[in-house]
């Protein structure tokens, strides 16, 4: 049977996310218990979870976190690691043995900064450098994968029910002001840790339940800028996308939501002036980074999350608040299960962002 | 001795024939006639003229008519086909160069009857055009030209030259000369009713057809026939045509016959003269000169409007779009072997070219290759013969498709494939006032809309039936498509998986 990445496997989901506006320390197990009573959503071949403001003492430094396949990958990649970047520490990523977790790979946790003269040389600003050497470590080394990659922020995830991967990463050991979650309905039996979400790049974390029709025209356009779509999944493209427009293009997450999950053209024409030629400039720049199809995501990036839906609102997703925190869930039980007084539950139309960012001077 | 035999038979019920010579009205090719004899009026028939066009058929009142292909063959040979003899005998005859009209009808493989499309089942629902929106408005030009903000750090939208489709379907070019005034009629209101492009070709504008200029495509050939400032100002797009499907590689020939009074005009040579266009642009004979042709038409009309270069797919076309697209052209228009014409060798018309297919794919991932597929849009054509071959098309990584033939169908044309003669009894490739007078532009842009909006429908059938709901993304998308009974070779250049894969 071929693994993720070498076919394409369709999957539903559930997804979850908290964040403190004031940028107050979540604890890790909030989030994890949240997914235990959307269970049904997930199969158990997939969950995950992304948090940040995890690593607030190695904060200026790449955390990038590894999936070995065996020793011998690891001493390749590590190899080009000590190539290309200044290792500040390392070390593997403490779990918590369980039954419920089996056939795990090597998990390894680096803590980075780009070799200065390489860096220099290469004539790219660093998060390109660094991009850069992600896609190669994904694309050539063979049995080694970046799975996350941002500064003050880290994914955990492998195959498993989500409650069961947190507990697997003691993710009750680390506090952070936001915090996304994911469990996977995969069709096909991927047996491989890469394939489950939250997929990361850099400080760019999706969580995604969908499967979206566009994949293919929105793979074959991004590829064109020198990312690799290893996985074949929806949540990976997605999250290229994302780094594209706000990292290369330099688009806000609000201008992001309006290429890709764009108004239709009637609504389009009907809206003001001002907003009619935004739309339609961003609809025209980029129409290949429309995205069609199911979908409900929440897109962790440095200081705020994004909850955003299809055009057409196919997958559920409901908004919750209570006092400095955002709730977001496929399911309304899971926020109330982190917060059972949650106030102003609201389910997001479609197309509509919800983006909440941290005060950054809390931070 | 003509050793011509009649290719087709007509067939005449007399017992339902009223000799009311409907047909020998009708036909420009005088193969129906009325001899009176003592015994009575008979019709009879010269069947060596006859063109299998079924106008007579068609307007046979008593149904008393058909056309049969004639079961008069020759000995039978695998090697050498009844075409082979009679094009022999022809060429032994006359001395000349065999010529033909419409697309390439040999048998070659047709890969879009080889594809099959996708659709959603269980992981992600379809969408039901009836009651959700489906979009199929299409902008054709560059993309991705980079976002400019203002000093409070909003997006000022940039304006750049494009053209805007309501459907992805345009009329392809068809000079004024090689068909008639009533046709081009035709094409220019329907194109203007369904918010999209038909094209001049390149014989000029009709200043009839001046006030269509915001729905047309102004073409710039190696003739250059009817270039002038206002034609350039009147088009929404300017084409530049390096080559078509139905004859890569040579120019064109519209006889003096064809140059009546009004096509002189348009085309801006005298009455009666031969309309040469020379097989190559004579200011092109490189990459870098259709680069200054395009920039000079850009400079004449104030970077206003978009240029598309129109070229026919041969061996290595994805190496000349990939130039193309280097050289400021906004839209890249390539036109398959099985595409049409009113006139062309006929050993070259099915002979030379690749199908649209294969080339389409192979621009489409060379262009993304090199990173450079946000410089134009593709357009194709050649042949085009449903909304299906449009989303397969698109599907490959097309923008839109160009028409022609189907749009001569619907005005009438029953493809007998002899448009050089001139006569045309649907009035359609002909400039003799009579049979032009037979094609009624009411009907005809009726009929045009009609079948367009028809197979717009269908194209938002099959993608709600794929879960998509607009048209982008939809493009290049060939994960939605899968092959059937090709070779692995087939299957990569097309750049799709097999189906059950």
């Amino acid at each position: 049977m071929l693994k993720e990445g070498e076919i394409r496997i369709p999957s539903g989901c559930a997804i979850a996310g908290v964040i403190s506006k004031e940028g107050k320390n979540i604890n890790g197990k909030i989030i994890v218990d949240s997914m235990t009573v959307m269970h049904e959503r997930s199969n158990g071949l997939g969950g995950g979870f992304a948090g940040y403001g995890i690593y607030p003492e190695y904060k200026d430094y790449y955390a990038f976190h590894l999936f070995y396949d065996g020793k011998e990958a690891k001493e390749v990649c590590e190899k080009y690691l000590d190539k290309k970047f200044e290792i500040i520490n390392l070390s593997k990523i403490p779990v918590r043995k369980t039954p419920k977790i089996t056939d795990e790979p090597l998990i390894w946790r680096y803590f980075v900064m780009p070799n200065h003269n390489l860096l220099r040389d290469s004539q790219l600003d660093e998060k390109e450098y660094v991009s850069r050497c992600i896609i190669y470590i994904n694309t050539e080394i063979k049995g080694a994968y970046v799975f996350s990659s941002g500064k003050n922020m880290g994914c955990f995830k492998g195959v498993g029910f989500p409650e069961d991967i947190g507990d697997y990463f003691m993710l009750e050991n680390y506090n952070g002001y936001l915090w996304t979650a994911h469990g996977r309905y995969p069709t096909n039996t991927p047996g491989w840790w890469g394939g489950a979400h939250p997929f990361s790049f850099l400080d760019t974390s999706v969580v995604h339940n969908g499967e979206i029709s566009s994949y293919d025209a929105n793979r074959r356009y991004i590829e064109m800028f020198g990312y690799k779509c290893n996985l074949l999944t929806d949540t990976e493209v997605i999250a290229y996308i994302i780094d594209f427009l706000s990292r290369k293009k330099g688009l806000t997450m609000e201008e992001i939501s309006l290429v890709i999950s764009a108004p239709f053209w009637q609504t389009i024409d009907k809206a003001d002036t001002e907003k009619k030629e935004l739309c339609e400039y961003l609809r025209k720049e980029f129409p290949s980074l429309l995205i069609t199809g199911p979908f409900s995501i929440l897109v962790g990036f440095d200081g705020g999350v994004m909850a955003l839906n299809d055009r057409l609102k196919l997958r559920s997703m409901v908004v919750g608040e209570k006092d400095d925190k955002v709730y977001f869930a496929s399911e309304e039980c899971a926020i109330r299960k982190m917060e059972e007084n949650v106030e102003n539950i609201w389910s997001p139309k479609g197309g509509e962002p919800v983006v909440v960012t941290v005060n950054k001077e809390k931070l | 001795m003509n050793y011509q035999y009649a290719e087709f038979e007509v067939v005449r019920n007399d017992d339902r024939c009223i000799r009311c010579r409907v047909c020998e009205r009708q036909c420009a090719n005088e193969v129906h006639k009325l001899v009176e004899t003592k015994k009575g009026n008979f019709m009879i028939s010269d069947e060596t003229k006859c063109v299998d066009c079924h106008r007579c058929v068609s307007l046979c009142p008593t149904r008393a008519l058909k056309i049969v292909k004639s079961d008069l063959t020759f000995r039978k040979n695998d090697n050498w086909h009844e075409s082979n003899i009679k094009e022999i005998y022809k060429q032994a005859e006359t001395g000349g160069v065999l010529l033909s009209s419409m697309g390439n009808p040999e048998n070659f493989p047709v890969y879009f009857d080889k594809i099959l499309i996708n659709a959603s089942q269980v992981t992600n629902p379809s969408i039901d055009p009836l009651r959700e929106p489906m979009e199929t408005k299409v902008s054709l030009g560059k993309r991705n030209h980079g976002i400019k903000r203002d000093k409070d750090g909003k997006i000022v939208p940039q304006k750049y030259p494009s053209l805007e489709l309501n459907l992805p379907i345009m009329f392809s070019a068809m000079s004024y000369g090689s068909i008639s005034y009533n046709a081009h009629e035709s094409l220019a209101r329907a194109a203007r009713e369904l918010g999209t492009y038909y094209n001049t070709g390149e014989g000029g504008l009709h200043q009839d057809f001046y006030k269509y200029g915001k729905n047309t495509i102004v073409q710039v050939a190696s003739g250059r026939f009817g270039v002038f400032e206002d034609y350039l100002e009147t088009g929404s797009a300017i084409e530049i045509k390096m080559g078509q499907g139905a004859k890569p590689g040579i120019g064109g020939h519209l006889p003096g016959e064809k140059i009546t009074e009004d096509v002189s005009k348009t085309r801006m040579i005298p009455v009666g003269s031969d309309a040469i266009s020379p097989a190559p642009h004579h200011d092109i004979y490189s990459i870098e000169d259709l680069r200054q042709l395009v920039f000079s038409l850009k400079e004449a009309t104030n970077y206003k409007k978009p240029i598309i270069v129109k070229v026919a797919a041969v061996h290595n076309i994805s190496a000349i779009a990939s130039g193309i697209a280097r050289s400021g052209a906004d839209i890249i228009a390539i036109d398959g072997f099985r595409g049409g014409t009113g006139a062309a060798p006929t050993r070259i018309r099915d002979n030379v070219g690749i199908p649209i297919e294969l080339a389409l794919a192979s621009v489409d991932s060379r262009l993304r290759e090199e990173g450079i597929r946000d410089n134009v849009s593709l357009v194709v054509g050649g042949s085009i013969r449903s909304s299906a071959d449009i989303v397969k098309a698109i599907a490959l990584g097309a923008d839109a498709v160009y028409i022609a033939t189907s749009a001569l169908i619907a005005l009438g044309c029953h493809l007998c494939r002899t448009c050089q003669a001139g006569k045309c009894n649907w009035g359609i490739a002909t400039q003799v006032p009579e049979l032009v007078k037979r094609l009624n532009p009411d009907i005809g842009s009726k009929k045009l809309v009609n079948l367009l909006t028809a197979w717009n429908r269908e194209i938002k059938e099959l993608m709600g039936g794929m879960g998509i709901n607009s048209i982008e993304a939809l493009r290049g998308n060939r994960l939605m498509l899968r092959g059937v009974g090709l070779t692995q070779k087939e299957l990569d250049i097309l750049g799709i998986k097999h189906a059950g894969e």
